[in-house]
């Protein structure tokens, strides 16, 4: 790349600025290998993604079916945004789903990875494996799997929950109750992956700070909740922001464990960008959305940032 | 740590809690499996855990109705180009950033990790308008392979490990008067091989079970990946095909199981290597 640049814009101007060309174009070559190096990622990254993004900025003033004209809209896309009641909605299920499986299972990560950390028990790799072997499902096969294990009427779970003498559980068929289904499969998931992140964790924490508590008389109980958890908060803060993009990136959980019902209780924003674009074919009007979705992701990271690193300095 | 009565019941506890956790997280493959051997009635109607009458006639349906020895194919080739191409690139731009100074160094990183923050569902739709009027690359591998070939985690987490190659060496192959792409193939890339492993288990993985992605570029059948195509057995409510999703769910966890057991190890590094000190 550099190389083309030297033999195309070289001209010798004569002067002062014609000198400070060449130096920079001197520099350049200097750099040629680092420069070429890095090279592919920029290029992908402005022809994949930062001109998709501009072109999907100018799309979403128009009004497109994704072959002909565009046609000029000006605003219109988002002001019928900002009152579309279904793609709030689905800004909403995200943020409940959120706050219906993340605090769970972060909590479950730390306490398993505590557990697991520094040979407490034994076997700690069968354990760790075996919590996380779901996250290298295909999540297509999970959801499968989970709708019939989950199926109302002759799933597994609620002919154990029969024979167990309990009342059976509208699971995919509830709202409230698709939920937390969605949420089960999310823990399922990505319970490992996290006990994961926060065993790394742990391994940074020296484990003179644990032994010296525990000679001053606390509890495994106590160092838990006093030491561990205050000195993993970084980690937990990392772990938790990935859960927040992670939970509103949902797509292929939900569409295939619940298809988004019932009654949209479970449809995320990215189903709703998907359908849009694919089933309704308003492609100007699912840029406007991608763009507003974006811009709340961005504000919820920051706003979870500053909530829980509060007071740390 | 002291031991006595308080301690034994954590102990007891905690293998209680792990064994519970460890039930539910191995019962999905369990059922899975089962029902893969099980007539279609039976899955929804049959009273026992096991088959009554195991068959592998799901099996036999998948690869003779829905030709799904070419979906395997597909989803293979896909991932391992994808993950080849992307491990290359990415391990040179992590050489690039870790052991060279030039300039605008400390700008393009910080363009490189603000990248990460972009979530895919922004770029669908533009995306999709481009593969298909400006490349013309519907039904073809190539939006699954190239607009991530290098891409920014995996940049980052190459430099991370390429701060440990040493310099010593580089500044003595270039004295030899090795060219500085030859000292990249020859030295760099031998010594960075457990990271270039982790990375590839963590590439190989995501493109194997992507779904959103292909299932917006790969419109004609022949050309679906595996969730593609277990995606499509679904039929309206009550003919969802759930004998032969089964048997193909099973197929499609199996490599990504033998590649865990193998290299656990690369795949375990790779995940923590960003969350400290990240």
């Amino acid at each position: 790349m550099s190389q083309l640049r030297t033999t195309t814009q070289a001209p010798a101007t004569p002067g002062v600025a014609g000198a400070r060309k060449r130096g920079a174009l001197r520099a350049l070559w200097r750099h040629r290998w680092p420069l070429l190096f890095v090279s592919p990622f920029f290029i992908l990254f402005a022809v994949f993604a930062l001109y998709p993004i501009v072109f999907s900025l100018y799309l979403s003033f128009h009004e497109w079916r994704g072959i002909g004209a565009m046609r000029p809209v000006g605003l219109a896309n988002y002001s019928r945004l900002f009152t579309d009641r279904i793609f709030w909605n689905a800004m909403q299920n995200a943020l409940l789903l959120f706050f219906i499986y993340v605090p769970l299972m972060t909590f479950l990560a730390v306490v398993i990875a505590t557990m697991l950390h520094g040979g407490f028990l034994k076997l700690q790799g069968m354990w760790r494996a075996l919590i996380f072997m779901p996250h290298l499902t295909s999540m297509v096969a999970a959801g499968f799997t989970f709708r019939l294990i989950l199926d109302t009427h002759s799933g597994f779970a609620n002919r154990a929950l029969t024979l167990l003498g309990a009342s059976p559980i509208p699971w995919l068929d509830d709202m409230w109750w698709a939920r937390i289904s969605l949420g089960l499969l999310m823990i399922w998931a990505w319970l490992g992956y996290n006990t994961i992140i926060m065993l790394a964790g742990l391994q940074t924490i020296p484990t003179e700070v644990n032994e010296a508590a525990a000679v001053d008389g606390a509890s495994r109980v106590q160092v838990f909740f006093r030491i561990t958890v205050p000195l993993l908060k970084p980690v937990i803060l990392f772990a938790v922001t990935l859960s927040i993009i992670g939970t509103f990136q949902l797509f292929t959980e939900p569409y295939i464990l619940t298809g988004g019902g019932p009654m949209r209780a479970t449809e995320t924003p990215v189903m709703q960008i998907f359908s849009s674009t694919f089933a309704n074919m308003r492609f100007g009007y699912a840029a406007a959305m991608s763009y507003v979705y974006f811009v709340t992701i961005v504000v919820l990271a920051i706003v979870q940032f500053r909530l829980v690193s509060r007071g740390d300095r | 740590m002291r031991a006595g009565h308080g301690d034994l019941f954590v102990k007891g506890a905690s293998y209680g809690a792990l064994t519970a956790l460890c039930v539910f997280m191995i019962f999905p493959f369990v059922w899975m499996l089962v029902s893969s051997f099980k007539p279609f009635p039976e899955i929804f109607a049959g009273r026992t855990f096991f088959p009554q009458e195991p068959t592998f006639a799901n099996y036999l349906a998948l690869f003779e109705r829905y030709d799904a020895l070419r979906k395997f194919w597909n989803s293979f080739y896909i991932a391992t180009t994808a993950t080849v191409l992307s491990v290359f690139l990415c391990a040179l731009g992590g050489y690039a950033f870790a052991k060279f100074e030039f300039p605008g160094r400390k700008t393009m990183f910080a363009v490189m990790l603000a990248s990460m923050t972009i979530p895919f569902a922004v770029l669908l739709v533009p995306l999709f308008v481009m593969m298909r009027n400006t490349f013309g690359w519907i039904d073809t591998p190539w939006p699954l392979i190239i607009p991530g070939a290098a891409n920014a985690f995996g940049i980052f987490f190459m430099r991370q490990y390429m701060l440990s190659v040493s310099d010593d060496m580089l500044d003595a192959a270039r004295i030899d008067g090795a060219s500085e792409f030859g000292i990249f193939l020859r030295v760099v890339l031998p010594t960075a091989l457990p990271g270039l492993a982790s990375l590839g288990i963590i590439f190989f993985m995501a493109s194997w079970n992507n779904f959103l992605w292909p299932l917006t570029v790969l419109r004609s059948e022949p050309m679906h990946t595996v969730p593609i195509m277990l995606n499509s057995l679904q039929g309206p409510p009550g003919r969802t095909a759930f004998d032969l999703l089964m048997a193909g769910s099973v197929l499609s966890v199996i490599p990504m199981l033998v590649v865990f057991f193998v290299l656990q190890r690369y795949l375990i590094a790779g995940i923590t290597a960003g969350s400290v000190k990240g």
